[in-house]
């Protein structure tokens, strides 16, 4: 029983946590406690899922005893596997951090109940195997973001979530309306579904909108080129702790939905949607390291990188093949984790130098040194220097473009991470080289919860870099079930999946 | 019929999309109401309006007749309609909370965040 419905439990758990934390609405730290054993929860039944996937094979749960296409359907391959288990480490590592950085007001604003109900939202786009549930998942994630954005109330916070919300509902609009065409020629919305009865149709206009739709309404989520502006505009608002778990989970989730959309119903193989795709990558990398390469504010450097590095992931979906897919995977789980952990130094900073701003702040190398090795560990993982993450990662995407002959964007990604690099030194020389700019009468030292989650999530991209073997051979499976989705298939649909009239 | 159906639909579509591109913030939000209605007629067609015997399944069968009408796309558009009706309240809150403490609704005047650590803002340097 237990066991049975693997799939169900990184969704109900963070579900079950959410509620239990809304009843100690009155007892911050009652809150605080339940909180973090839900985020300890959250990523046993993750990794306990990804056990499953890797011994069993794909895992699947249908709801109301209906059989697919029939029903709503859960399902995990290895990608939506590992994604979960990301987001289960993720959640734990900034719950974490949080413990020292989430104001009062903010918990008795309802901090954690939003949060977990975010990470519900995210678990539950990465394992559902119907169209339109999918749907439902992002507006839950949605309307939880909106309200951890807005939940400091300043001024510059309700700017922010006024062009997020409104950009994002427009994009889910979108994705409906995309639904809804895809539903009017095929007539079912389970994907596993999707992918044996759309081999057998005709090509047609309705078709090619809606797949123009979904890569609009997925590209304003993940913040494609060009259509990532309200990305920089809003996440460097929110405090620290809600930014980091934002820049790294919420735009990865339209990175994937792309990833599972695009290899499972739709082909990559039509060259019109190659070659768009293919230049919104280019464009997606360049105009984010620029944004970036312009700005002063810790923050609002890291928020235009997670555009740039957005554009790597798409490179790996641009050229479809099994090798730059599964590079494009490695990238996202190194990603996620490598700019998660920026933004929470980027709040150890704060609390260091007390300002965001790099022109103000200064001094951090004489007065913490440990800090400043914390923050060379992701900054030169996310400029893609051995042996980090990072790397790896990069190394695997631009070698499969290689591979397929496209060398400008192999040679825009190389420039690209020149870019990151340049950025990641500006930070490095203002805030931790420099002198000083304003005297600072107390040094406030960091919290231990802030060091143990940034040191935890340094260690994973440490690991992730020396022991890339295992991680490497298990995207490039990954890749291998995105080419060929038949066993997803076969494990939605049963063993011989029919075309019904 | 169909075509009537369609220039409706693309109607009001065009409607929201014109009331988005306002600058004010309640009209965008407006908007934002006007295209979801829009996208929900979108998912009832898509759904193909041919019949309209109630789909009920009667006593000893266990399938719907052949020729009655499609019911999944009501339940589409009524789980779109309630989860529209939440998000569109939220924003209006958040409309109200902008007016009251930023002062304004003109989107042009709304750059708040945009000047957290602006490189043109010498002032601040």
């Amino acid at each position: 029983m237990l066991t049975d419905n693997m799939v169900l439990w990184p969704v109900l758990v963070p579900i079950a946590t959410a509620a239990l934390a809304a009843v100690f609405w009155d007892r911050p730290k009652a809150q605080r406690a339940v909180s973090l054993t839900g985020t300890v929860a959250t990523f046993a039944a993750s990794l306990a899922l990804l056990y499953a996937v890797l011994s069993d094979g794909a895992q699947t749960a249908y709801f109301g005893g209906w059989s697919a296409p029939f029903g709503i359907v859960f399902a995990a391959d290895r990608l939506g596997a590992a994604m979960a288990a990301i987001t289960g480490l993720m959640a734990f590592a900034t719950i974490l951090y949080g413990l020292a950085d989430v104001r009062k007001r903010e918990e008795r604003a309802g901090f954690h109940p939003l949060f977990h109900g975010m990470i519900a939202g995210v678990m539950g786009a990465f394992l559902t195997g119907d169209i339109f549930n999918l749907y439902v998942w992002f507006e839950i994630m949605l309307i939880t973001a909106m309200g951890l954005l807005a939940i400091g109330r300043t001024r510059a916070q309700l700017d922010g979530v006024l062009k997020y919300a409104v950009l994002n509902l427009f994009s889910t609009l979108l994705f409906l309306m995309a639904v809804a065409l895809l539903y009017g020629v095929t007539g079912t919305l389970n994907m596993a579904d999707l992918a044996v009865v759309m081999p057998t149709l005709e090509p047609s206009i309705t078709l090619t909108v809606s797949a123009m739709l979904f890569l609009c309404g997925f590209g304003i989520k993940a913040g494609y080129f060009p259509l990532f502006f309200w990305l920089p505009a809003s996440y460097h608002t929110a405090s620290v702790t809600v930014s980091a778990i934002f820049a790294g989970l919420l735009t990865k989730v339209g990175v994937y939905a792309c990833f599972r959309v695009f290899t499972l119903i739709f082909s990559m193989d039509d060259p019109g949607l190659r070659m768009i795709v293919a230049w919104m990558a280019a464009g997606t990398m360049l105009f984010g390291v620029f944004g970036a390469a312009v700005q002063w504010d810790v923050r609002r450097i890291l928020a235009f990188h997670i555009v740039s590095q957005i554009g790597y992931m798409l490179m790996g979906l641009a050229l479809a093949t099994p090798a730059a897919l599964a590079g494009g995977i490695f990238y996202i789980v190194h990603h996620i984790v490598v700019k998660a952990n920026l933004f929470l130094i980027a709040g150890a900073i704060h609390r260091a130098s007390g300002t965001f701003d790099l022109r103000k702040s200064g001094g951090l190398m004489k007065r913490t040194p440990w800090l400043a090795v914390l923050f060379l560990i992701p900054a030169l993982s996310l400029g893609g220097i051995p042996p980090m993450s990072g790397f790896w990662a990069k190394f695997m995407v631009i070698d499969a473009s290689l591979e397929d002959g496209a060398w400008w964007l192999a040679g825009t990604a190389l420039f690209v991470g020149i870019l990151t690099l340049y950025s990641m030194s500006k930070i490095w020389t203002e805030a931790f080289w420099k002198d000083p700019v304003l005297p600072r009468t107390t040094a406030r030292s960091i919290p231990a919860p802030m060091i143990a989650a940034i040191t935890l999530l340094a260690a994973i991209t440490v690991t992730i870099g020396i022991y890339a073997e295992p991680f490497v051979a298990f995207s490039q499976q990954a890749g291998a079930e995105l080419v060929d989705p038949s066993a997803y298939v076969r494990a939605v649909l049963g063993e011989n999946p029919q075309v019904r009239p | 019929m169909n075509l009537l159906y369609a220039f409706a639909i693309a109607a009001i579509a065009g409607c929201g999309v014109y009331m988005i591109l306002s600058r004010h913030v309640v009209r965008i939000i407006l908007g934002v109401s006007v295209l979801s209605i829009a996208v929900n007629l979108v998912i009832f067609y898509a759904g193909r309006i041919v019949s309209q015997v109630p789909p009920v399944i009667p006593g000893g069968e266990n399938a719907l007749a052949a020729e009655a009408a499609n019911p999944l796309p009501q339940a589409l558009i009524l789980t779109a309609i309630v989860i529209g009706f939440a998000l569109t309240a939220y924003v209006a809150a958040l409309a109200l909370q902008i007016q009251r403490s930023i002062g304004t609704l003109d989107n042009a005047e709304l750059d708040v965040a945009e000047r957290l650590g602006t490189p043109f803002d010498e002032d601040r340097a």
